[in-house]
């Protein structure tokens, strides 16, 4: 039975990673490589990098830390943030990354996923989404770009479907009304998507105790789910989260 | 000496750096002449099939690669390169390398109906057939390992399957003829299982 995966993200800024709430008020949290090999030990099931300052400076750091990552981990990860051309993909593949996570670019070309999915596959391009509660969408739910700071036209169920026909292998959907609060992952939001869409759909932003994860991956229909805070403040452990699931009947990789 | 065919058909870093990890020697490369010397073949790949086989056919791999099999050398396909050693792949309708008797065939389009997401992405475990494979030693059945693909493979003879997997239906994801083995999954992503056994196959050291 395929298993949902638990994914931790790593913000990343001038190769720390750091935290922040709601976009805000990063705090440094320690070295990226270090914190991915302890979650790996712990059996994590994937990673995520995301870049928050890649848009505006030189991608050089960035892609030291993928091949830095790339020799210590050996399971899937994906890079994100400020990559914005095949080119940009290319390198961050290159550099030992499985997955790139395009979002704000995505959105003013959305050709790159096209392009990205036709020269790497489907599987590499992932799909990220910031979505935010407003009425006046279509779904109840708009798209948000430039770290949650830029409304777009977009209506959030429309650009996951839309992503999906360019060549999106998955999307990464993050609440920005959750992010950050550790109150629980917004779950109107994604289980409308991951019902809707056809490819694997990881939840993002919320998470603050086991039982929020349950939610999302039962009710939710997430495939996976997204943590941050709550591994890197070391309240919970992977393997705790895990044992949690497993014995509310969620199959996790143990 | 391990060698890595590599034909542009997607990222063969992260074979490379696993290899790296366990200790096995190798070498990177796309050409015939320089593959021959070696022990024993890893063929790669992510992407899709008719771009792969072009690329091989550009290369002269893809006769080459029939003679190292005819030859029983040991090869071990991963990914893509599990399913192009098939005689035909949906994927584009393209006709592969014809190694081992079996189609290549795209998950049902109702899958996603059904609540199975296609890509099959992630990790799901794995059931024995057939005895298994040497590759397998020391790695229990019902292990965890890393999928991502949107076709399958349907070999014309059950007695290949080495391992299945359950997704909508029992997949065939590990197959072996003679010194010719393949997996659909990524065991260089599979993290502690996927190294072995890609020790076992390399005679490198399980980590």
């Amino acid at each position: 039975m395929l298993k949902k995966r638990i994914i931790i993200c790593l913000d990343v800024k001038d190769g720390r990673t750091t935290k922040g709430v709601k976009f805000l008020d990063n705090v440094d949290i320690g070295d990226p490589v270090i914190m991915a090999d302890a979650y790996y030990a712990q059996g994590v099931d994937e990673l995520v990098f995301y870049d928050i300052m890649a848009s505006a400076h030189d991608r050089g750091p960035t892609l030291d830390l993928v091949a830095n990552v790339a020799k210590t981990i050996h399971i899937p990860f994906c890079v994100g943030g400020g990559i914005s051309t095949v080119e940009d993909i290319r390198a961050t593949i290159k550099a030992g990354a499985e997955k790139v996570s395009l979002n704000s670019p995505a959105v003013r070309n959305p050709a790159l996923i096209r392009e990205g999915a036709a020269i790497f596959g489907n599987q590499c391009i992932v799909l990220g989404m910031d979505a935010k509660r407003d009425p006046a969408m279509p779904s109840g739910y708009r798209v948000y770009i430039n770290g949650g700071r830029v409304a777009t036209e977009l209506d959030a169920l429309e650009w996951a479907l839309r992503a999906e026909e360019l060549g999106a292998g998955e999307i990464v959907l993050n609440s920005i009304d959750a992010d950050g609060t550790r109150d629980g992952y917004e779950i109107t939001v994604t289980s409308l998507i991951s019902s809707r869409v056809s490819i694997p759909v990881i939840a993002s932003g919320g998470a603050g105790k086991p039982e929020h994860l349950a939610e999302v991956l039962t009710t939710g229909k997430a495939d996976a789910a997204l943590i941050a805070s709550m591994v890197h403040s070391g309240e919970y452990t992977v393997s705790s989260i895990k044992d949690s699931l497993a014995g509310q009947g969620i199959p996790v990789r143990r | 000496m391990t060698g890595i065919i590599d034909y542009n058909a997607g990222n063969i870093r992260s074979v490379e750096l696993a290899l790296n990890k366990i200790g096995a020697p190798f070498t990177t490369s796309a050409n015939p002449a320089e593959l021959s010397g070696m022990d024993r073949l890893i063929f790669p790949g992510v992407g899709e099939a008719a771009f792969a086989m072009a690329e091989l056919k550009k290369k002269g791999l893809d006769s080459f690669l029939r003679d190292w099999a005819a030859a029983g050398k040991p090869l071990l396909g991963v990914c893509l390169g599990s399913q192009i050693i098939f005689d035909h792949s949906e994927e584009g309708d393209t006709p592969c390398l014809g190694m081992l008797p079996g189609i290549i065939r795209r998950f049902p389009r109702d899958f996603p109906e059904k609540g199975l997401k296609i890509p099959h992405m992630g990790w799901n475990d794995l059931a024995f057939h057939n005895g298994g494979s040497t590759l397998f030693n020391g790695i229990p059945e019902g292990s965890d390992v890393y999928f991502v693909h949107s076709y399958y493979i349907d070999p014309a003879d059950p007695s290949l399957v080495t391992a299945t997997v359950d997704y909508g239906f029992p997949v065939p994801c590990a197959v072996k003829r003679g010194s010719v083995e393949a997996f659909q999954f990524h065991p260089e992503k599979s993290g502690t299982i996927g190294l072995g056994m890609l020790a076992n196959f390399t005679g490198g050291t399980a980590c």
